[in-house]
């Protein structure tokens, strides 16, 4: 957005001039709003408020038409919001809303974390506005804005004071989100009870530090209109889109037998007094407001949660290109290194593994090793049987040869004596 | 929890009102807040001295922008070409206008005028910059916008065709600014030449290739019909003038000449007041816009493109664009993170499998080692029977032949015994 803020102060290198004529710049505002007027507007409004406190009502009350509205349980089991998106024509004006509406606010018996899918919902409409923004090839005069501009708080009307999850939910949202409270169902309050309770209101948002958005009043067309209004927050309404007779016309009213709430007459109820606020004198500020302000907040404290900075230690201005590249840096490293560390992890298992394995072999070789011994002795003792056998064989063999020989010897002795003996026997 | 999906497009619906709800008010509040807001221009005049920028401009704005005491950029040549400006601030009807003139005092005006176009390329990116930091910033503040929002480029009115440097000029900046270019000092040229001139201009500016401003073309029949007029008239021919001439009564702004006078806001006489319409009137938001949403855009992509891709080739990072800086390091790491998965999954199988080979591996060696240890100890078993069969056979031989020796011995004793006893018989003699 090239907006631009002039010097309210002269500046010394500029030089103020007289024109001469008429040279026609003074149609910039027009050529700004027929501008506007062929892009078309946008409006997203966030209602906040308890099952049945009238949210849709008042939406299709306030917009004169009826939006796609649900009728919610009270048995949610957390706090849902549901967004829906229409496109409204007045005169030559092209308007993209978009309601969006709590479901189950309100019902759950914890509430602690009632405010947060409302916070979340916020935060992410930034954080697709930051998006588009940080991207390198972008189209934000084409992007569908659907930052919440305003935030219509509903108050129970009870007469007495804020409950407390009204207290923390606000006190939550206020820098996030334009707050408008509203108390609703403002028909079964009296007048005099409606006063005490708005100034109740009033002062227990302050002592709380709640921050609502005020109605601007810098600008000088409107400051006297907006201060006025100011004064009567929170607007009491009530809502309808039912209609009455009254007179010869058909108003939006509701009826009840001891008299007609007429919801456009002011002295019944303020529902005039916010549509003119609302839509008719301040949308642009609140979108404005919505920019320059919520969303820069978020945006600052978004970058700075991811370490930009605009300066560094040195308190040197550094530029974005160099924010950019010193995270890139950062980055690959960090990538580096993980992938070194997974690296390490393996080659750590391999190597214990590698020596698990080495132990087993080690431990294989040494049974190797014992068997084999244990089979070298069975061997060396078997040879030595066997040779022991041998020897015997070798032994006995001689024996046996010598035995023969002698034999042999005395038998052929014998022999010859027998021969002799019997040769000499004859003679 | 939100019941659509936030990415996808919102399905719209239409609705009609049944009563006065008071948004057609919007085009009022936005008008109200320009207003207190005040606006910017920043309009760059370039071209050869002499050729009537100055005059031009106070014609232009109706006032004394280029006076004595600041002379135009005719006035002020030095050895090189510079880039300089001067801001003014002017109202009408309520409305502020904070407008800077940049002017190029030397352009074009010296013997050799090879580069004299870069002082003002350096002088429109360091605006780009300096926004493009600004926006940048964490802490964003007012983003005062300097940037040049439109160049008037003058051709000399010699009747011919573009110069060189003409074209070099536009060629080089088209990218980067609106340039609108015209006809200077117009009276020079008839109507014809006049005419024969720009069609000439214009073939030349399409023949190279050069993106001048184009008009939008708009919802209203009516206006486009005028834009198209416009579009033939196309390079605007201009005369400026400071002096206020009598001319039949009336006064009008005008250069006189022995055979007659020029004026300068009479259509017949020059196009002057269709640029003032167009320019200001008409078109100074649009050249804005313009400025802003594709040559800023088309600055600011490159620069950060160049951050980010450092080097990357150009095909990867087409895709790499539609995405922001931080975005497009989320996708890396997520790819990265899948990448070290992958790979870890692969070296866990690789190591699984050698693992596994390597206890197969053992597990044989170790059925092998029994299966040989079995083998040897069958051997050794069946060599061990054999031996035992052996020395069975043997003992038992040997007992065999030792009882048979015993036998023997027992008959030799009986025979020697029975010897004797014959000997002792007397037997033997």
């Amino acid at each position: 957005m090239a907006s631009s803020d002039v010097a309210r102060q002269p500046d010394k290198n500029i030089r103020p001039l007289n024109l001469a004529g008429h040279v026609g710049f003074d149609s910039l505002p027009d050529q700004l709003v027929n501008k506007s007027i062929f892009q078309g507007f946008c409006f997203n409004i966030l209602c906040i408020g308890e099952t049945g406190i009238g949210k849709s009502t008042l939406m299709d009350t306030l917009f004169n038409t009826n939006f796609e509205n649900f009728e919610s349980s009270h048995f949610e089991p957390q706090v849902k919001l549901r967004a829906q998106t229409y496109d409204l024509h007045e005169s030559n004006v092209r308007l993209r809303l978009t309601v969006v509406n709590t479901v189950g606010f309100g019902d759950q018996m914890n509430k602690q974390e009632s405010y947060q899918p409302v916070v979340d919902y916020i935060d992410r409409q930034f954080e697709s506005y930051l998006q588009e923004e940080l991207k390198i090839k972008r189209s934000l005069h084409n992007y569908h804005d659907s930052r919440v501009h305003a935030c219509l708080y509903f108050i129970s009307p009870s007469g007495h004071s804020l409950k407390s999850l009204d207290l923390v939910t606000m006190k939550k949202l206020d820098s996030k989100v334009n707050i408008i409270p509203v108390i609703a169902k403002a028909d079964t309050i009296s007048k005099s009870e409606l006063h005490k309770f708005k100034i109740k209101i009033m002062s227990e948002l302050v002592s709380n530090g709640v921050q609502i958005y005020q109605f601007p009043i810098d600008d000088e067309t409107v400051a006297k209109v907006n201060t006025s209004m100011n004064g009567h927050l929170p607007f009491a309404v009530v809502g309808s889109t039912e209609e009455v007779m009254l007179g010869n016309k058909m108003v939006k009213a509701r009826q009840y037998p001891w008299g007609i709430v007429q919801v456009e007459n002011e002295s019944h109820c303020d529902f005039m007094k916010l549509r003119e606020m609302l839509i008719c004198v301040n949308m642009e500020d609140l979108r404005e407001q919505t920019h320059t302000r919520h969303y820069e907040l978020y945006r600052r404290c978004k970058l700075e949660e991811m370490g930009f900075k605009d300066t560094d230690p040195e308190c040197k201005p550094v530029s974005l290109q160099e924010t950019y590249e010193a995270k890139r840096q950062e980055f690959l490293l960090e990538l580096q290194r993980r992938e070194d560390e997974m690296r390490q992890m393996f080659v750590q298992r391999v190597k214990e593994k590698e020596a698990e394995l080495k132990d087993a072999e080690r431990e294989l070789q040494s049974r190797f090793e014992q068997l084999k011994r244990l089979h070298a002795d069975e061997k060396a003792t078997l040879e030595d049987k066997k040779k022991a056998l041998e020897d015997d064989q070798v032994s006995f063999s001689k024996r046996r040869a010598a035995a023969q020989l002698l034999q042999g010897q005395s038998l052929t002795a014998n022999g010859k004596k027998d021969k002799d003996r019997k040769n000499s026997g004859f003679m | 929890m939100i019941e659509r999906p936030e990415t996808a497009v919102p399905s719209i619906a239409q609705r009609n009102l049944e009563g006065y709800v008071g948004f057609a008010n919007l085009p009022n509040q936005v008008y109200r807040k320009s207003v207190k807001r005040g606006f910017e221009f920043t309009l760059m005049v370039v071209g050869e001295s002499g050729l009537g920028k100055s005059t031009l401009i106070n014609s232009l704005f109706l006032t004394d922008l280029y006076s004595k005491d600041y002379p135009g950029p005719s006035q002020r040549i030095k050895k090189t070409v510079q880039v300089e400006q001067s801001k003014v601030l002017i109202k009408e009807g309520g409305v502020q206008l904070t407008l800077t003139i940049v002017d190029t005092p030397g352009f074009g005006d010296a013997v050799d005028n090879s580069n004299c176009w870069q002082p003002v390329i350096n002088y429109i990116d360091s605006k780009c910059e300096d926004f493009l930091n600004a926006e940048s910033r964490v802490n964003r503040r007012s983003m005062p916008d300097n940037r040049v929002h439109c160049c008037l480029y003058f051709i000399a009115p010699s009747g011919h065709g573009l110069k060189p440097l003409d074209i070099e000029f536009m060629k080089r900046l088209h990218d980067k600014v609106n340039v609108i270019p015209l006809i200077a000092k117009a009276d020079t040229l008839t109507p014809e030449e006049c005419q024969l001139f720009k069609k000439q201009i214009m073939k030349e500016i399409q023949e190279h290739k050069i993106k001048i401003y184009e008009f939008p073309d708009t919802e209203d029949d009516e206006d486009n019909k005028l834009i198209r007029k416009i579009k033939e008239k196309m390079p605007l021919a201009v005369v400026g003038s400071n002096v206020v001439i009598e001319v039949n009564g009336k006064k009008v702004r005008g250069r006189q000449y022995p055979w007659g006078v020029a004026e300068v806001e009479n259509g017949e006489h020059c196009d002057f007041t269709v640029l003032r319409n167009m320019l200001i009137r008409t078109h100074m938001q649009n050249l804005k816009d313009v400025t802003n949403n594709v040559h800023y855009e088309n600055y600011r992509s490159k620069k950060l493109a160049a951050v980010t891709c450092n080097g990357v080739d150009n095909s990867k990072a087409k895709g790499q664009l539609t995405k922001s800086p931080l975005a497009q390091m989320e996708e890396e790491r997520r790819d990265h993170v899948m990448k070290m998965k992958k790979m870890e999954a692969e070296m866990e199988q690789v190591f699984e499998m050698k693992v596994k080979e390597k206890r197969q591996k053992l597990k044989d060696s170790e059925a092998e080692l029994e299966r040989r240890h079995e083998q040897m100890k069958r051997n050794l078993e069946a060599q061990y029977k054999e031996l035992e069969e052996k020395r069975r056979v043997f003992e038992a031989e040997k007992v065999n032949w030792e009882a048979q020796q015993k036998i023997l011995e027992q008959q030799k004793l009986d025979a020697s015994k029975t010897m004797e006893k014959n000997k002792k018989k007397g037997k033997i003699f």
